[in-house]
């Protein structure tokens, strides 16, 4: 029969006005946090500068010791990977790009004739590498949506003393760096050993007075052994923090793209659904015309009764 | 002549304002008082208090458990994982923590997380109280 066509795209127009409903949503939720991910990064920042402060002013008053975390490995054994990725999908190329990177680490640590070690946050880094038979030595869920201070103090923990035991000798950290709210890029960075105090200094970042002749107290040995790792914790929140600023701005885009999507193609749909209509309606006349014509050829009183009879149906 | 101190946490700024004088305390240096035109300094603070006199005379004590503070030109920045300000302290809770870290340290004398529990248990309940 002749509506069975449009009934079946009637059913999927009402599907796809669904999916768009549901697109639409998460595209508003997105946009809501990621401008609160963004304030989040933005207020870390004073905290991390402060510290980079105070590394800069301790370079410029010549304190260089061999602190656990600035141990530089003669021979590079084993290569750390934290990756941080989310634990929900439908963010786009977020997760996937971010896991090749990290991937691409470990295969450079191969190429060296290292081992690996891989620090994962999130679920789908964590599935990604479990699926394809990779070590995971530490794994951590939960926290790369919004991220506290105390989940980096944490995973900065792990990462430090693997460090310090000499369990890794060298750690990448790859995360996805929050430019703006229109572009992200996924960055690798050395996160262990620490850079010299000078080359920290150098890099800058920091708003250091530069005031020289800083009076350390109880010497500046012990003030720079207490503030490395605070300053590992503080760079790893930062990673944490612009990492789920990016998971959100990727997430509003891919739901953006999915509702513009839905509705393009509810107007192709409709616009078939239309068609098909229109065209069982027109053969449906031409049926009624047709059999009239016919019937009308041999006997003109029985025109009555077959036009009722084809109306109906 | 008065200061700028900012009390920066990992997560935010949690307080700034002028001050005439602050009074920390450092690791193994003892009590240690600032005012406008000291040397700069950089030292770690030890699980104490930092009051804050401010130039009408009134005096912000805030916990600091942990953390640095920065002394340079009219400028003092004091670095901390976990502060609290006398509102911020839940005195109930910091109690009940006290007798559970003492019957810790009763139990055994050597528990350093229960003494650490404890000295910031004290702190609480002195800010708190102060």
């Amino acid at each position: 029969m002749a509506g069975g066509k449009e009934r079946v795209l009637r059913r999927r127009i009402g599907s796809v006005q669904n999916t768009k409903k549901i697109t639409r949503a998460m595209e508003l939720i997105a946009a809501t946090r990621v401008v609160k991910a963004q304030q989040r990064a933005r207020e870390a920042k004073p905290y991390a500068e402060q510290i980079t402060a105070v590394i800069e002013n301790l370079a410029a008053g010549g304190a260089e010791i061999d602190h656990p975390l600035l141990r530089r490995a003669d021979k590079i054994e084993r290569v750390g990977v934290v990756v941080i990725s989310s634990d929900r999908g439908l963010a786009g190329p977020y997760n996937t790009s971010v896991i090749r990177a990290a991937e691409r680490q470990v295969q450079n640590a191969r190429a060296e004739g290292a081992d690996y070690s891989l620090i994962v946050i999130g679920k789908k880094a964590r599935d990604y590498f479990a699926f394809r038979n990779y070590t995971i030595d530490s794994y951590t869920d939960g926290i790369s949506d919004n991220p506290t201070y105390e989940n980096a103090r944490q995973v900065a923990e792990i990462v430090a003393s693997m460090f310090i035991d000499g369990r890794v000798d060298r750690v990448e950290l790859v995360y996805t760096e929050f430019v703006s709210i229109g572009s992200q890029k996924v960055a690798t960075r050395r996160f262990l050993p620490l850079e010299s105090t000078e080359t920290i200094a150098a890099e800058g970042g920091g708003d250091a007075a530069a005031t020289g002749s800083f009076e350390f107290e109880p010497s500046p040995e012990s003030v720079l052994s207490a503030l490395l790792p605070r300053y590992v914790e503080a760079r790893l929140f930062g990673a944490l923090l612009e990492s789920a600023a990016s998971e959100h701005a990727n997430r509003q885009r891919a739901m953006k793209a999915a509702t513009d999507n839905a509705e393009e193609l509810i107007t192709k749909l409709s616009r078939e659904m239309n068609r098909a209509r229109q065209d069982s309606i027109t053969t449906e006349i031409m049926e009624i015309v047709s059999g009239a014509e016919a019937l009308g050829s041999d006997d003109k009183t029985k025109i009555q009764e077959p036009v009722a009879a084809g109306a109906e149906a | 002549m008065t200061f700028q101190v900012e009390l920066v946490s990992p997560e935010a700024i949690a307080y700034s304002g002028e001050a005439e004088m602050i009074i920390a305390r450092t690791v193994e240096g003892g009590d240690i008082a600032f005012q406008p035109g000291h040397v700069p300094f950089i030292g770690v603070l030890a699980v104490w208090s930092v009051d804050v006199i401010r130039p009408d005379g009134q005096r912000d004590t805030i916990a600091v458990h942990q953390g640095f503070v920065q002394v340079a030109g009219t400028k003092v920045s004091i670095l901390s994982d976990v502060s609290e300000s006398a509102g911020d302290i839940d005195v109930g809770r910091a109690e009940s923590a006290k007798s559970v870290a003492e019957e810790a340290l009763i139990a055994n004398k050597d528990d350093v997380d229960a003494a650490e529990a404890l000295s910031r248990a004290e702190l609480r309940l002195r800010v708190a109280g102060g």
